[in-house]
């Protein structure tokens, strides 16, 4: 009881206040450290499989190590030319000297490769270049003389800049390249001809393709959220799962149903003509092109948008509407007045998710976007696994992810005010 | 006031409800409610009185029988063109409008032009003592404001009619007094009819013109709130509204209004036959505790007697309450007020008890 009343007069609590404070921060510290040790095994495997392949694909993206690594005396060499008119003596020698140590080393290809990424035909004069100057025995009294022997094009100033440009430890070449531009032999940045010109159509074509699949998810998932989450409890639980089935089926599987359903002579098309609406010469091409993908990705992606609106709606209680109509409103008024607008977090937050999920998508595009259905990552996967350019595909990776981070962020500031939640 | 209560300004005539197909929600409802009247629903929860309300506005459909308002028949008039005000028990504020916009809405949707809708608002706040807080959003508003702000709102459009479910449910007991008031002040001043419905027998009987009382989707008394306490119809009635003490007996014989009760210990007492037609039938005597008397000179005059033992006595301030065992039932409870010089009673005292007989009101034995 005495014991009781001191506490209660604040005696001792007055008297140690800072110490109280203390034994509070010593106390959310130890939470914090069991917090942490809980989460370490996760952390540990995001920052393996996820953190260290981005940083590995950003640095991929501006890394230019090619010729800094199999021709160290050129750089060396290089690094007092002026770059203005042909360079001296001793800079011919070292890429006389370099590439004959490379082609010992078999590293001359790797060379050859990254030049001719930049400057196309240029992979002919360095395997030549290679062969023969790991043939000449004793040293030539001049390099220059033989290297222009072995091709004139050593005695032009183009390879001469591509060879400076390229002995820097970072470029910008792979960015310019993917967004179509280039360095012109002359050290101007400008766009390239436009038969080649492809990444920027493609970027447009991946954000209006997304933002169309959105709109169409967006169409068929918010009478769907609404009609749910108007349902009593039991029964929207069971309409739900239904909505989430789809996950529990491979997304192969599920392709291939569309494939089987849209293909010419698919099911779609075996009803239009047998039906008779369209004849057995015009059955519509419906997959392996852009309506395919559009088609499939609305359907795949849909449950990512029910999910959210649906959340929001379920928690906007019947009286709003049934208040709004009892004032007078018609229902249809009474929706677009006091429903639709308190639905805004969760359409935000929908429209971000399925927009973001889609600019990313790889394998549906891949599988029944033919031609005119590619997404910016199946060019992205071209280029790692064909055309073997990892640093372009790096560079397109790594804005497409920029890109991504930026709408996510915009999408954890809808969904952080704690509107929306995906439980 | 005077309620002409056979001219119905709205009427359910033989109204059922059934949201199943299996069981009826509402049985047989009649009940006609006068203009101007301040009618409650009350009853246990589940009894059917927000269904009976939803069907007046208009949300539910009656699966039998008529409603009408102001004589016609409102069945197939839609909710929105009912012109009834509402208000609900989670208030219903729009959360994304101002308590200004929220007032506006129904006045926008009934194309009043902006002069008139500000004039309007602003009474209507004034009507709650709300003025201030037309820019405010409901969220910024405490229970009570919010609830006033729904007041104002139902009331802004000038409806006739207004129905009320449960709208102070959520609000602690001494605001939900003042409220009360407040909302009987508000319908004397205005004139418009309500339809309040509640669980609360206290906010019931001091609002009410009538109350009717509902249990299991019927009305079981339907009266002003004396007669229902004064005089309840039958056992659910009595021992819903107030406290109530029972006495389980049979009936010896009828005279007129007067009956004799073999209670379940031997003894014979009289009480007002209320809901008891024949000899032999089992019945509850209902007396409540204010009516019963223990010092033998403040006896009314032919007061009926009983022996009582004293169980427990509980000081509650104003009022002493005390539990008495009385032929067989020990939870006979009576109460007396704590004037200068009252008597306390003790544990184990024996006592002998009366009242009045007409007090004592015979009813059904459920
Ligand atoms: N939409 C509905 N569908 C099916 N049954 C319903 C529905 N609404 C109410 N009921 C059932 O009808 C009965 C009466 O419900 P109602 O809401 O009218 O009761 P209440 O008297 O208002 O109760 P409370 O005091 O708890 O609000 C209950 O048994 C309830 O379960
Ligand atoms: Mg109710």
């Amino acid at each position: 009881m005495c014991a009781d009343v001191t506490v209660a007069t604040g005696g001792p609590a007055l008297a140690g206040s800072s110490s109280l404070k203390a034994n509070l921060r010593r106390a959310e510290a130890k939470k914090r450290r069991t917090a942490f040790m809980l989460t370490l095994p996760l952390l540990a495997f995001i920052t393996v499989m996820f953190l260290v392949p981005l940083i590995g694909m950003v640095w991929l993206s501006v890394a230019n190590t090619a010729v800094r690594d199999y021709m160290p005396k050129t750089v060396a060499a290089m690094a007092t030319w002026n770059g203005k008119e042909l360079p001296p003596e001793k800079v011919y020698a070292a890429v006389g000297e370099d590439l004959t140590v490379a082609y010992k080393a078999r590293t001359f290809g790797r060379i050859a490769k990254r030049l001719n990424q930049e400057m196309p035909g240029v992979m002919g004069v360095i395997n030549k270049t290679s062969f023969r100057s790991s043939k000449v025995t004793t040293p030539p009294a001049s390099w220059k003389d033989e290297l222009i022997k072995i091709d004139p094009k050593w005695g032009q100033m183009p390879i001469w800049n591509l060879l400076k440009r390229q002995s820097s430890m970072f470029t910008a070449d792979y960015y310019l390249a993917a967004v179509d531009m280039q360095v012109s032999p002359t050290g101007h940045i400008e766009r390239v001809p436009s038969y080649e010109r492809i990444y920027i159509k493609l970027f447009i074509r991946t954000a209006w393709m997304s933002a169309l699949v959105t709109a169409l998810t967006l169409a068929l998932g918010y009478p769907l959220a609404y009609w749910i989450s108007r349902m009593p409890p039991s029964r929207a639980n069971l309409m739900m799962i239904a909505v989430l089935l789809p996950f529990w089926t491979s997304l192969l599987v599920r392709i291939t149903a569309w494939i089987v359903l849209l293909q010419s002579q698919g099911v779609v098309n075996s009803l239009l003509v047998g039906s008779g609406m369209v004849s057995e010469a015009a059955r519509p091409q419906l997959i392996n092109n852009a309506l395919g993908t559009v088609i499939v990705m609305t359907q795949v992606l849909l449950p990512f948008m029910v999910l959210p609106l649906y959340s929001v709606m379920r928690s906007i209680p019947d009286t709003y509407m049934r208040a709004a109509i009892s004032m007078g409103a018609h229902p249809w008024r009474a929706f677009w007045r006091v429903f639709a607008p308190l639905t805004v977090a969760g359409v935000g937050a929908g429209v971000l998710l399925v927009f973001i999920l889609s600019i990313g998508y790889y394998i549906t595009p891949e599988l029944v976007g033919g031609q005119s259905g590619q997404f910016i990552s199946n060019r992205i996967a071209y280029n790692v696994q064909q055309s073997l350019n990892w640093g372009l595909a790096a560079a397109l990776g790594t804005i497409l992810t920029v890109v991504t981070l930026i709408l996510f962020l915009l999408y954890g500031m809808i969904t952080g005010k704690g509107k929306v939640s995906l439980a | 006031m005077a309620k002409d209560h056979n001219d119905a300004f709205v009427e359910f005539d033989r109204v059922q409800k059934t949201y199943d197909g299996e069981s009826l929600v509402v049985k047989d409802l009649n009940l006609k409610i006068g203009q101007g009247e301040f009618l409650t629903m009350l009853g246990p929860s589940g009894s059917g009185k927000t269904t009976c309300l939803m069907m007046l506005a208009g949300f539910e459909t009656a699966t039998q029988g008529d409603i009408r308002l102001d004589g016609r028949p409102i069945n197939s008039v839609p909710p929105h063109k009912r012109g009834i005000g509402m208000v609900f028990q989670n208030y219903a504020l729009f959360p994304h409008m101002t308590v200004g916009e929220n007032l506006s809405f129904p006045l926008e949707v009934r194309s009043i032009d902006k002069s008139e809708r500000e004039s309007k608002i602003k009474r209507a706040l004034d009507m709650v003592q709300m003025g201030e807080f037309a820019n405010r959003r409901p969220s910024q508003l405490s229970g009570g404001q919010q609830q006033r702000i729904a007041l104002a709102r139902a009331l802004v459009f000038d409806p006739e009619l207004v129905l009320m479910d449960e709208p102070l449910g959520a609000l602690d007991k001494q605001l939900r007094e003042h409220m009360q008031f407040e909302i009987k002040h508000l319908h004397d001043s205005l004139g418009i009819t309500v339809v309040y419905v509640t669980h609360d027998q206290g906010e019931a009987l001091t609002m009410s013109d009538r109350i009717a009382v509902f249990n299991d989707g019927r009305i079981q008394q339907l009266a002003p709130p004396a007669t229902l306490y004064e005089s309840p119809d039958n056992s659910f009635v009595a021992q819903f509204i107030g406290e109530n003490n029972k006495l389980l007996g049979t009936v010896e014989a009828i005279d007129g209004e007067t009956a004799l009760i073999r209670l379940d210990n031997g003894e014979v007492i009289r009480a007002t036959a209320v809901n008891v037609t024949s000899k032999g039938q089992k019945t509850l005597i209902s007396i409540r505790p204010e009516r019963v008397e223990y010092r033998e000179e403040l006896m009314p005059p032919g007061a009926q007697t009983l022996d009582a033992e004293v169980l427990e006595f509980i000081y509650m301030g104003d009022i002493f309450r005390t539990r008495l065992k009385v032929a067989g039932s020990d939870e006979f409870i009576i109460k007396s007020r704590n004037t200068q010089g009252q008597t306390r009673l003790e544990p184990g005292q024996m006592i002998k008890i009366g009242w009045d007989p007409k007090d004592a009101r015979a009813l059904d034995a459920q």
